[in-house]
């Protein structure tokens, strides 16, 4: 498979205890397996089923998907900011293939 | 005095929550595979999704619990049903009492017109939830689906 791209997106600066909001999108198909190609086969189902979010190294949000989920997920949710640092994305698919993705964190 | 202010608040607060009628029901297999048989209440979840979807290929959804979100009190995971999709077991999302705010938005593929329902677990072990039914227009698996 080739190169996963994300993003990653998170308010520039935050104040300490501050509630704020994480976004990230992951270019994958999230093929369902029922889908047909030109020729009538049926396309393999490859999506990418499970992803854990890390806030230097505390594990803050994990998400699992099944085709359910549309063609390049989409997440927002929210962490609370404790200190300064790196927000890590790592997720897996049913081809084993992972990803990563981060952002820093800046604690005011 | 007290005991008998007690009964009545207990009765007048605890009336409209057992009224409900539950979204899902405790012994479906997938439900109690999350829920492990426990009893899933009405409430406290907001799920939201359009009335109406043109294309099901990708669909606004976000979901909601109140909660405090504390050490001792906070929203463990959120469980979404779609229950007229090939897989209805459409996502999980676990949170700790670290998130601040028990949210999440993400954009979803829906089969066809159907019901979608958000369980919540929270640390206290109890389940909540909200459905919301969603006409969609064009469906997203292909023929097939």
């Amino acid at each position: 498979m080739s190169e996963v791209r994300a993003r990653v997106l998170v308010p520039p600066q935050v104040k300490r205890g501050e509630v704020f909001e994480v976004r990230v999108l992951i270019q994958h198909g999230m093929e369902t397996g029922y889908r047909r190609d030109l020729e009538g086969r049926r396309v393999t189902r490859n999506i990418l089923h499970s992803l854990v979010c890390r806030y230097n190294g505390a594990e803050v949000f994990r998400a699992t998907m099944s085709s359910g989920t549309a063609a390049n997920p989409y997440l927002r949710f929210f962490t609370r900011a404790t200190e300064s640092g790196e927000l890590a994305f790592w997720w897996i698919d049913d081809n084993d293939a992972t990803g990563t993705a981060s952002a820093k964190v800046v604690v005011a | 005095m007290k005991r008998r202010a007690f009964l009545f608040a207990a009765t007048v607060f605890a009336l409209p929550v057992r009224s409900q009628t539950p979204h899902v029901s405790r012994i479906d297999a997938l439900v109690w595979s999350l829920t492990n048989g426990a009893d899933v209440t009405p409430g406290k979840v907001k799920l939201a999704l359009p009335a109406l979807a043109e294309s099901g290929h990708s669909v606004e959804m976000s979901v909601r619990v109140e909660s405090p979100m504390t050490e001792k009190e906070h929203v463990r995971a959120i469980h979404l049903i779609a229950e007229k999709n090939p897989i209805r077991e459409m996502a999980s999302y676990y949170f700790g009492a670290r998130a601040g705010r028990a949210e999440v938005s993400s954009r979803v593929r829906l089969a066809k017109t159907q019901r979608v329902v958000a369980l919540a677990e929270l640390s206290n072990g109890t389940w909540w939830s909200d459905a919301v039914q969603v006409e969609v227009g064009e469906p997203s698996c292909g023929e097939d689906a």
